[in-house]
């Protein structure tokens, strides 16, 4: 006794041989990709083709020529050069900074029962919910100079002059790393969550005291976390605009702020694509270098996947 | 034995010995949230200063924002090109997460990383590279162009959260509708979308907030009639401290908290 086969109901008889059914698969996958065209004609068209041409824009000189003027001069004018070792000082004292004040607190986090951690994750998680505007307008309140962390430390007694807080590097820095401490704090939390208690508790077994045992075996094992946040932190920077442009208050120049100069004030699309094309690439190669530093760690986990 | 003295970890370490390390942190925490939340108070302030604490309380500078022709329409254009972005962007992004997820070429993961590349790459070259094409197609300062511009910004967000609950559903009952008849475009709308709605519905709430506190692109790519709310937010803020901008940071906070809230609420309540 033959039974029908599921098969049979779909398609026609005789056509149920092993190659159809392959033709069939193979062409039903290419309509489920053709799902996904509409998405990326969208972003070949308003964004993969205006960066390539952006990328050709760079190498035409002013007079039209091919040319690497625009490169010639990043490297030529001091005034690029000034841009570049700015841009890379804040970067790497908004990690610093990061890594110092971020590491205590995932630290504690981390020795919360999960409970009440989840529950301040709420806090770290605050500042994602929250537009950059509102953030960067509100530490350009409270840091001018009538704002209330001069007017509180004046009351108490700490200085006696209004502290230039803000539209300098201070601001710049407080605003970044309030901004950028989360990244940090995230995958660093779960690389601490994933250490195994037991190798603590072996640890202080043997002998060792609380310090000892978080030097020799904690730190250890959070540094590819620390790794990874750091770097998601350095690269992020890199491309700040709004934060240098708004608590910088003009004196603080970086890259973005440079790209964007050159564009509104100058029209100068050549300097301005070089530029971007100079970020483009130290970002992905810095991306890359990331992605092999933290193979295995989970970036925006959080631990809690 | 008091609480203090108990071990707090494996290392046997006391909470005493440990009370740094918990002031550090709520220190720590402290300065993550109340920087933002203090501006709500202070927007309440009579003063053009704005004191914390307020020494007279008024609703002067939300009656200057709610008053101002200007803050009105580019509240409006924000809204407008939120919504726009949130109806454009899900559909696009749900549509590709699903396309990849189940066709399984090998150049499916470039596609995918094709469509991440706007979040990837430093905003500022996203705003001069959709500004240069603008400039082409004319679409500089126009609803269309903000609102397509945005939904490059939201996909990315859109295709993480859908694809990750697709991997989350469980593609059996998908196929049992199928083998019973279903084509895959009913087995979609019948079986797949009604138990993934909560991530389809956060991922539409992120792809309106995404447009809404986008900043950067729209300053190139917004102007005129069509300035969305954050291009003349950050257009004053350069200028000079204008309290107007506490009293809608505070409007801000507070819908943007109703929203997270929302995605929190439906999505917690389903969750096993």
């Amino acid at each position: 006794m033959t039974l029908p086969t599921g098969s049979a109901a779909t398609a026609p008889a005789g056509d149920c041989n092993a190659a159809a059914l392959r033709r069939d698969h193979a062409f039903e996958r290419l309509a489920l990709f053709g799902l996904a065209v509409p998405a990326l004609v969208l972003v070949i068209v308003t964004m993969a083709i205006p960066t390539a041409w952006l990328f050709w824009l760079s190498f035409v000189g002013d007079d039209g020529s091919v040319s690497l003027v625009n490169y010639q001069r990043m490297i030529e004018q001091p005034s690029y050069m000034r841009t570049f070792v700015a841009t890379f000082q804040i970067a790497g004292l908004t990690t610093a900074i990061c890594v110092l004040v971020g590491y205590p607190l995932a630290y504690f986090l981390s020795q919360l029962p999960e409970r009440v951690a989840n529950l301040c994750m709420i806090a770290v998680l605050l500042p994602f919910w929250t537009s950059l505007l509102v953030r960067t307008y509100a530490w350009l309140v409270l840091l001018q100079r009538t704002g209330l962390i001069n007017t509180w430390g004046i009351k108490a007694g700490l200085w006696s002059e209004p502290l230039p807080l803000v539209h300098n590097q201070t601001g710049t820095l407080i605003g970044m790393v309030h901004v950028l401490l989360p990244f940090l704090v995230l995958p660093l939390y779960g690389a601490m969550r994933a250490i195994d208690r037991d190798l603590l508790r072996a640890a202080s077994s043997l002998g060792a005291t609380p310090s000892q045992a978080f030097a020799k075996v904690f730190l250890p094992l959070s540094v590819p976390g620390l790794t990874a946040g750091g770097m998601i932190v350095f690269i992020l920077c890199l491309g700040f605009y709004v934060t240098p442009a708004v608590l910088g208050g003009g004196k603080v120049t970086m890259v973005s702020n440079r790209i964007a100069d050159n564009i509104e004030v100058f029209f100068n699309w050549g300097a301005a694509s070089a530029l971007g094309v100079v970020l483009l690439v130290v970002t992905f190669a810095l991306l890359w270098l990331a992605g092999r530093l933290a193979r295995g760690v989970d970036l925006f986990g959080g631990g809690h996947g | 034995m008091s609480w203090l003295d108990r071990p707090a970890s494996e290392t046997q370490i006391t909470h005493r010995n440990r009370l740094w390390l918990y002031a550090l942190g709520i220190l720590t925490l402290a300065f993550l949230v109340l920087p933002t939340l203090i501006v709500v108070p202070m927007s309440f302030s009579d003063s053009q200063y704005l004191e914390f604490p307020p020494r007279r309380w008024s609703l002067r500078w939300y009656e200057a924002y709610f008053a101002s022709a200007s803050w009105m329409d580019a509240t409006a254009t924000s809204l407008k090109a939120g919504i726009l972005t949130a109806l454009i962007a899900t559909p696009l992004g749900t549509a590709a997460a699903y396309g990849f997820f189940h066709s399984r070429f090998w150049f499916g993961n470039l596609g995918f990383w094709l469509l991440m590349t706007p979040i990837i790459v430093p905003v500022i070259l996203v705003g001069i590279a959709i500004f240069y094409a603008y400039v082409q197609l004319k679409l500089v300062n126009s609803l269309i162009g903000i609102v397509l511009a945005h939904a490059v910004l939201a996909i990315p967000i859109v295709l993480v959260i859908v694809t990750s609950a697709l991997k989350s559903f469980d593609a059996n009952q998908e196929r049992a509708a199928q083998s019973l008849g279903a084509s895959r475009a009913r087995a979609f709308f019948l079986v797949v979308m009604p138990q993934i709605r909560f991530p389809l519905v956060t991922a539409a709430i992120f792809a309106f907030l995404t447009s809404f506190d986008e900043v950067v692109v729209a300053i190139f790519i917004s102007g005129g009639p069509n300035s969305t709310l954050t291009r003349n937010m950050f257009a004053s803020l350069r200028d000079q401290i204008d309290p107007t901008i506490a009293a809608i940071s505070s409007i801000m906070i507070a819908a943007t908290t109703v929203l997270i809230l929302l995605t929190q609420l439906r999505g917690g309540g389903r969750q096993r």
